[in-house]
């Protein structure tokens, strides 16, 4: 995410870069939509960066609004799905297993 | 005869009780209303037609029995949003990616209205994923807001809202992880009300951002919502960010506030949620409203949350990012859609082919600022420091609560926009969010009572309280509600 090749002046992020983000986020889009996406993602990036200005010296980051700790539950077993019951929306099984596409010999 | 769609849940609840009327009545009242108006103003995505009038006879064949009610609501239908998952109906919160798919466990929520003898209507329409501000983004088509069929019912819950405001529904269930319950309330003139984070399980809704979703209750009144509120809300162990505290007794604060009494409430007016930029006639409906609370005997002044200048540019690095994690789920390989596997393709392909058929622009647009706010080198910029202006967000509520008990504010900065004027403008939807933001980054509590009119739409009136108290919200806007009066109706439909 270094390439800044492309990048309008004064943009927050190239088409590019958009086209990258595509392939991370496994979204097969259109050309047409990279053009749409681009434009708008750096209209949106443009007024986020704004949290960049705040001055956050010895602000301590808040994930959870709750200030809850690791919750556990007493070690015991129950009744779960089941395979049927987990196999039931899959798109397709075998086996009593989920079936997929290959997996092996992909490109890089 | 009594038009039983126009009655309060807490009066059908009672007819219903005393045998007055049958659940079984009602509740065709109401599908025979969606039947009438729903193919033109499209609330629902399902409608369940028999099992919700078998949920009603058997409410009727156990009070007939001597039993007591399941619970206060025992009867009175609700409209349930489309992201709470449902064995006997189909879910798809609004996308593409999960249509005809059915959940194979009910959610936390829908369990505990099952178990509190509430007919189940159907599934409400929504922004896919809860992502949106208008319901525009929902794959199966816009819902029209019942007040003016030109304009949008708010969102993500505009569905619910909908069916509210055009007696569809004496209840419904939203979720609000930036306003999608308070902001489709103001903009229909219903009450919604999102809870304190943790305060209604999330096990079985949909994630949108886990640190942010809240399900919460929406009703036509105050007393409706939180008899409402009681039904849903509660400790779940299925849910670790559920809350072990006791439910606030909002039934009873409700009731209280209904006396019309405030003396002793201090109520703090936000200077940042006030702008000259918001529409006029808002911005005076906000003012006769904070006039009333004065004349009820409140302590009115005003405070100033300067973080929450930050609050849009921190919410909307926050959400994406969680957007972007949670969203991996939706492969392909489990469950949903499917789309490539002719045996071309390799699972990779088939995850990206079947995530850009089956997810809309705006999913599209969130997952990759998403992954590009927590990208190596963007991280601490993006990701981290919104996380940081989070707590500053934080610290403005607290110290506004050293002053005061609740916050106001408008609801939203504009009545209902016309359909289609944001849609392709997603940083003009955003702002439309702007008033509702803060608390969900704080997870406080916060509800929209209708406040009046503005050039014939509906206002509403933000009332925001600390985290667990909850009670404060019903005990101000049913105090509110009674001083207004009778709020009017749409005409439209």
């Amino acid at each position: 995410m270094t390439d800044t090749e492309g990048t309008a002046p004064g943009a927050a992020i190239s088409r590019d870069e958009v086209a990258h983000l595509a392939r991370l986020s496994r979204l097969a889009l259109t050309e047409a939509e990279l053009d749409e996406f681009a434009g708008q993602l750096d209209s949106i990036l443009g007024h986020v960066k704004a949290v960049s200005e705040v001055d956050t010296t010895a602000i301590d980051p808040t994930a959870n609004p709750l200030a809850v700790t690791n919750v556990t539950r007493p070690d015991v077993v129950v009744p779960g799905l089941g395979q049927d019951g987990a196999l039931d929306q899959a798109p397709s099984s075998e086996q009593g297993r989920f079936a997929v596409p290959r997996i092996l010999g992909e490109e890089q | 005869m009594t038009d039983l769609i126009r009655l309060t849940a807490a009066d059908l609840a009672e007819r219903i009780r005393s045998r007055e009327v049958s659940s079984e009545e009602v509740t065709r009242a109401h599908l025979d209303r969606i039947d009438q108006v729903d193919g033109t103003l499209h609330s629902f995505l399902h409608v369940a037609h028999d099992a919700a009038l078998d949920a009603a006879r058997a409410v009727d064949a156990s009070l007939a029995a001597g039993n007591e009610p399941a619970s206060p609501l025992a009867g009175v239908p609700l409209a349930l949003k489309d992201v709470f998952t449902t064995t006997d109906m189909p879910t798809t919160a609004g996308s593409k990616i999960l249509e005809g798919w059915r959940s194979p466990y009910d959610a936390t929520v829908t369990t505990a209205l099952r178990a509190a003898g509430i007919p189940l209507l159907g599934k409400t329409n929504m922004d896919e994923f809860a992502m949106g501000s208008s319901t525009e983004n929902s794959a199966y088509g816009p819902t029209l807001n019942p007040w003016d069929t030109t304009r949008v019912p708010g969102g993500s819950g505009g569905g619910s809202a909908a069916a509210l405001a055009s007696f569809e529904a004496p209840l419904a269930i939203g979720t609000d992880t930036g306003g999608s319950i308070r902001q489709p309330a103001a903009v229909t003139g219903t009450v919604g009300c999102k809870p304190t984070y943790g305060g209604v399980s999330r096990y079985g809704l949909i994630a949108c951002a886990s640190s942010l979703d809240q399900g919460g209750p929406c009703g036509r009144t105050v007393l409706d919502t939180a008899l409402l509120h009681q039904v849903i809300a509660g400790h779940d162990p299925r849910d670790s960010t559920s809350l072990q505290a006791a439910v606030p007794d909002v039934v009873a604060a409700a009731r209280a506030g209904a006396s019309g009494d405030l003396r002793g409430v201090r109520v703090g007016v936000v200077k940042e949620l006030h702008s000259d930029a918001y529409q006029p006639g808002v911005l005076s409906s906000f003012d006769a409203a904070v006039e009333v609370l004065t004349s009820l005997g409140a302590e009115v002044v005003e405070v100033s949350c300067p973080s929450f200048d930050h609050a849009l540019a921190s919410y909307y690095l926050i959400l994406p990012s969680e957007v972007s994690s949670n969203l991996a789920r939706f492969d392909a390989m489990r469950y949903g859609l499917r789309v490539g596997d002719d045996g071309t393709h390799s699972a990779e392909q088939v995850m990206a082919m079947t995530r850009a058929a089956g997810f809309g622009p705006e999913v599209k647009r969130r997952i990759m600022i998403g992954t590009y706010a927590l990208s190596a080198g963007y991280y601490d910029a993006y990701y981290g420091q919104a996380l940081k202006v989070r707590t500053l967000i934080a610290r403005d509520f607290d110290a506004a609560y050293e002053k005061v008990d609740v916050l106001v504010s408008p609801t939203t900065p504009s009545t209902a926009f016309p359909l289609g004027e944001k849609v392709d403008d997603p940083i003009a939807m955003y702002l439309y969010d702007l008033c509702t933001l803060p608390t969900n980054l704080a997870g406080h509590p916060a509800m929209s009572v209708p406040s009046g009119l503005a050039d014939g739409l509906p206002v509403g009136l933000q009332i925001m309280a600390p985290a667990l108290a909850d009670d404060r919200l019903y005990r101000v806007g049913a105090a509110y509600e009674a001083a207004r009066g009778e709020f009017p109706h749409p005409s439209g439909v």
